[in-house]
């Protein structure tokens, strides 16, 4: 099977590079067997790297420890969740399954894509197949998974225990859909230059597109930190590392797009900047994959280590050049049909968002690269961490979140002082009232407070949108509320789905001003000792150690301590946490025989977690006194965790609601200026 | 200053703004690098800085080594930890208070946030153990 998966590459080397070629040429010369076969290129390299993909995971499922990356990342014990996951687990895997998610889009991109953007679809064809020419190179001459081994060890070393996780089968696969799927926006940005059609046709081809990237990274990340908080042990979800980083720059980006791309739409302005954030955000989901898999942020010096770093240094560089040229050869089909009227205007909110949003994103890119940088430059490495960061973006954060209020609701081109009453009056008296409260009540954290204010005067805009909305549906209608909320949204996806998905923002913020408030504790505890921690809510926790027992379970030995929790001197319940020992077996027998096992990797730890809308009880095992029941524990109590979960969980509504498919109902230009949906459907009523 | 602000036109103003966001980012960054920034050195980097500049000892650093086989001890009851570090030619040793992570064995290679104390001994607030050479990546996506 790996021979034909090794054949498989190379034919879709063949394919992608005649698929870049015809994608190319047919667009420039519109002939139309040329345009047509690029179209099939794209579906046939999608069967040929699935064929390649289904010959890396038969030579896995089957144990076929003569390949190298199947000795490298699976075992014969290894669940076979686990062994499906080691697939993407490894650099070379990882490679491969980049390119099966990009050849699939590609072919996507064609299949799903109107006939009114023929025009553009030649060059679509011939970006996605040049970016996965680079891709399938790699793989083939810097990474490749089907490389043998000149002998064929008995057992796998197996996959690193961190990543037998329920969190980490779903995790990487989410945040490379993102990485990847910001291919086809990119895509169609490269068509409408090459094409020179720079209306806003092209920008309404890739709309589905940029959310569903945007979501599958939101997703992703989200999904990462959950993993890091359950798996990782140390009571958090967030550490501002370089892979996390690398994570989050294309997020930053796509979300100045997914905002830009608006102003443009309505009203024909930044268009040079969008070219500028769609390359962008491509560029950082390339890099990102890099750096994730180059070690190149740790030192310079890692960076020989491995031959791919070279090919993805060229190919950034080439695209760096590439649109460059095509932008600067473009330059003056891309001037604004408007102006910016006035300061206190929608388009001047979206632009600062834009602004701060780049803002974050070059200071989280500087601050990663600063070891490498400050290397180069003055021959020793300075590192800034986590509290770099902080200062930074949590200023720049808030004004966000500021803007993610105003934005929405103030008017285009210049908003009224009616506008601004109307508009907001109940709001920011809201954000008043919340900021007045939570001084009184002692909440001595001036950040703390200004982002709890800040969050209920967005969720008051928002609130105001949907009671307005419904309000002049019932009225204006005469449907009933319910009919008038499904109508409302559903007529509407877009903006109200937006809305959702700003709420699920703000539940982010929210979960992030818990961390101000983590309290942490170690204690060493005989069984029947017992610890009490302040929580930040006032309460007073009480942890009595009732005993550590050991079992089998699957292909790891469990030790479970088990603490009793009192709140203000009553029951809660138990919390277990657990540190693993994962062993491989020396003989195929099971259970597997004490004499037989052999310790693999370190033990793992797997926290304790007890979680409520206020605080979580976050409980670690760290180990026992050597032959004793005496164990050693860490509690921490983390204020507000749970909002994140569930801040990720609106996130993902409003994007579904954004993306369900069916028409909406274009606004009117006009019928826009002053106000929100309720004001459209008055003025409607009224033409 | 403001009456000329509002006689501009929008655009200028909207400069404005852009050049105090950019001002904003670019004074918050590079304080933040000024406060919070830190030296990751090597153990030998480490003894010529301060062979060079003996004050240099109260600056906090990172250290980047490896954990030198056999050398770690245990003291539950005190939750410290000591053991000693290596890049080959300079060796130092390390006491760390806390919880050590569960990557942290013989022969890993260590990032030790803290500073030199005066009899030689590298006092840890921060232990970071990154996994063995078998893996070529971290534990991540």
């Amino acid at each position: 099977m790996t021979t034909l998966g090794q054949l498989a590459l190379w034919i879709a080397l063949l394919v992608s590079a005649w698929g870049t070629f015809v994608g190319f040429y047919g667009g420039l010369t519109r002939r139309p067997e040329l345009i047509e076969s690029a179209r099939r290129s794209t579906y046939a390299v999608a069967g040929v790297i699935a064929v390649a993909s289904i010959g890396l995971l038969v030579a896995i499922l089957n144990h076929d420890f003569n390949v190298a990356y199947v000795a490298s990342y699976t075992s014969r014990d290894l669940p076979t969740v686990y062994l499906l996951s080691a697939f993407y687990g490894g650099q070379s895997g990882s490679m491969l399954f980049w390119a099966l998610v990009l050849a699939i889009f590609g072919a996507l991109a064609q299949l799903l894509s109107s006939r009114k953007y023929d025009h553009l679809l030649p060059y679509v064809a011939g970006t996605t197949q040049a970016v996965l020419l680079f891709f399938v190179a790699t793989t083939l001459f810097a990474a490749n998974p089907f490389e043998r081994l000149p002998f064929t060890p008995a057992d796998g070393q197996g996959l690193n225990p961190q990543l037998q996780n329920p969190g980490m089968v779903v995790h990487p696969p989410m945040l490379y859909l993102g990485y990847i799927s910001i291919t086809i926006p990119f895509a169609f940005a490269v068509a409408a230059l090459m094409s020179k059609r720079l209306d806003t046709g092209w920008l309404h081809a890739i709309r589905k597109w940029t959310i569903v990237s945007w979501l599958f990274l939101s997703i992703g990340i989200t999904l990462g930190m959950w993993w890091a908080y359950v798996e990782l042990g140390w009571g958090g979800y967030w550490a501002w590392d370089p892979v996390e980083n690398a994570s989050f720059l294309p997020w930053l980006t796509m979300t100045a797009f997914l905002h830009s791309v608006m102003i443009q739409e309505k009203r024909g302005m930044l268009k040079k900047w969008n070219m500028v954030l769609i390359t962008l955000s491509f560029f950082l989901s390339i890099f990102g994959t890099f750096i994730t898999r180059s070690g190149i942020i740790s030192s310079v010096h890692s960076f020989a280590q491995s031959s791919v770093g070279y090919y993805f240094l060229g190919g950034l560089a080439f695209l760096l050049v590439g649109m460059a040229w095509l932008l600067y050869t473009r330059l003056d089909m891309l001037e604004s049909e408007s102006h910016l009227e006035s300061m206190v205007s929608r388009e001047a909110s979206f632009l600062f968002n834009n602004l701060i949003l780049v803002g974050i994103a070059f200071s989280v890119f500087w601050g990663t690269m600063f070891p490498m940088i400050s290397e180069l430059v003055r021959g020793s490495q300075v590192t800034v961490g986590p509290p770099f960061f902080n200062q930074v973006n949590i200023p720049l954060g808030l004004a966000l979140l500021g803007l993610t209020g105003i934005g929405p609701l103030i008017a285009w081109r210049k908003a009224s002082v009616g506008n601004l009453r109307r508009q907001f009056a109940v709001p920011v008296i809201s954000g008043g009232i919340a900021a007045a409260v939570l001084t009184a009540i002692g909440m001595g954290h001036f950040y703390a407070i200004l982002t709890i204010s800040l969050s209920v005067f967005v969720v008051a805009t928002v609130l105001q949108e949907f009671v307005r909305g419904v309000g002049a549906r019932h009225r204006l209608h005469g449907e009933n509320l319910a009919q008038a909320f499904a109508r409302l949204v559903g007529r509407n996806r877009r903006r109200y789905g937006g809305y959702i998905v700003h709420l699920g923002i703000v539940a982010y913020f929210v979960a992030f001003t818990g961390q101000a408030f983590k309290v942490d504790r170690e204690a060493s505890l005989l069984p029947g000792e017992q610890v009490e921690v302040e929580s930040p809510f006032g309460h007073t926790l009480t942890f009595t150690h009732l005993g550590v027992s050991q079992y089998d379970q699957l292909n790891r030995l469990v030790s479970a301590a088990t603490v009793e929790v009192a709140k203000d001197g009553e029951r809660v319940g138990v919390i277990k946490s657990e540190k693993r020992q994962h062993f491989t077996c020396q003989a195929p027998v099971d259970p597997c025989p004490a004499n037989l096992r052999q310790r693999s990797f370190e033990p793992s730890t797997e926290a304790g977690i007890r979680s409520d809308l206020l605080e979580d009880i976050y409980v670690v095992y760290a180990g026992s006194v050597e032959g004793t029941e005496e164990a050693v524990y860490r509690f921490t109590l983390n204020p507000l965790v749970w909002w994140l979960w569930f801040g990720g969980f609106v996130l993902v509504v409003g994007g579904v609601v954004t993306l369900w498919p069916g028409t909406t109902v274009r606004a009117t230009p006009q019928g826009d200026t002053q106000g929100g949906y309720a004001a459209q459907l008055v003025e409607s009523k009224s033409a | 200053m403001w009456g000329v602000y509002y006689g501009m036109q929008a655009k200028y103003k909207f400069l404005f703004g852009a050049v105090l966001v950019g001002g904003t980012v670019g004074f918050l960054m590079t304080s933040g690098i000024k406060e919070t920034g830190v030296y990751f050195l090597t153990p030998s980097e480490l003894a010529a800085k301060v062979e060079a500049d003996p004050s240099f000892r109260d600056v906090g650093v990172k250290m980047g080594a490896r954990v030198v086989h056999g050398s770690i001890e245990r003291d539950v009851g005190t939750q410290t930890v000591t053991f000693e570090v290596t890049d080959g030619v300079q060796t130092y040793p390390v006491v760390y208070r806390g919880l050590a992570p569960d990557t942290f064995t013989d022969d890993v290679d260590v990032v030790v946030e803290g500073r030199l104390e005066p009899d030689g001994t590298f006092r840890a607030t921060s232990l970071l153990a990154k996994c063995g050479s078998r893996y070529e990546t971290t534990p991540e996506a």
